[in-house]
């Protein structure tokens, strides 16, 4: 296992190339609406100031939704059994237009009995943001 | 906060219908690389179960943290499932000063049927609850 090259792989025939997602502000308005988590740190700097944060952050739903998306990119839409991640650093996203990248890659991919379980490292910038993000799909 | 929510199960929240145009908005909000509905779509009823069930028990919503968010499906969710979640409380343990909060909800289909189960950490931080 390790953290970057490529990922170990059980039998499947699937490129893991890392999933890069951009997110500016207008992301995070889009997932406000389309998730009814209206929560002003996710659109108020100023709220986002007066709870100690370094500014707007996305949800951290919306980073584990990306993560869902690169799942599905990797493994041709295979369902999925399980998904989860703790959520331990916020994705600061700036007011500008550039936004910042999530990077979704795979660290460790095992096949076992008709199931793919795979590992994850989901940075912005030099950040890890997810805590032992997994997924887990039927091969 | 009061340590006899634990176990306990908070009313049902739905039936939610889920329809294509809400699917193709989440999708579209997501990001979303594959066909069918995203794995994290759930969330739009959870976040109403946890909302729920945080007014019951008087937590104050600007104080908690979503800090774990974990999906277990028994089979995906499909335009036109009709959703109800019923949160259960699994743990409660205190971390500095914070409530450390283990849910876990249950997603039923019209037949009663489990399609997933979804568990998330809310941490609830300082003062009185």
């Amino acid at each position: 296992m390790s953290a970057s090259g490529s990922p170990s792989t059980g039998s499947e025939a699937v490129e893991f190339e890392p999933q890069r997602f951009t997110l500016t502000r207008a992301d995070l308005v889009r997932y406000a609406g389309a998730s009814g988590d209206f929560n002003p740190i996710h659109w108020s700097d100023r709220v986002a100031g007066e709870v100690g944060l370094p500014g707007v952050i996305a949800h951290g739903m919306l980073t584990l939704g990306l993560v869902g998306s690169a799942v599905a990119a990797w493994t041709g839409d295979a369902e999925v059994l399980e998904l989860g991640a703790k959520f331990t650093a916020p994705v600061v996203v700036p007011d500008d237009e550039s936004g910042v990248v999530v990077e979704v890659a795979a660290t460790k991919v095992t096949s076992d009995n008709g199931v793919v379980t795979i590992a994850m490292e989901v940075r912005c910038g030099a950040d890890k943001v997810l805590g032992m993000p997994k997924a887990v799909v039927r091969a | 906060m009061d340590p006899s929510i634990v176990d306990r199960t908070f009313p049902p929240v739905g039936p939610y219908v889920v329809s294509a145009a809400k699917v193709t908005e989440f999708a579209v909000a997501t990001q979303w690389r594959g066909a069918g509905v995203p794995p994290t779509f759930p969330i739009l009823l959870l976040n109403d179960a946890m909302l729920a069930f945080l007014a019951d028990v008087g937590a104050s919503l600007e104080r908690i943290v979503h800090g774990e968010q974990r999906f277990s499906y028994r089979r995906p969710v499909t335009v036109g499932d009709e959703l109800t979640a019923t949160l259960r409380v699994g743990t409660l343990r205190s971390l500095g000063g914070a409530d450390v909060i283990g849910t876990v909800s249950t997603i039923t289909d019209a037949a009663g049927e489990v399609v997933c189960e979804a568990k998330a950490t809310l941490v609830h931080s300082g003062g009185a609850a």
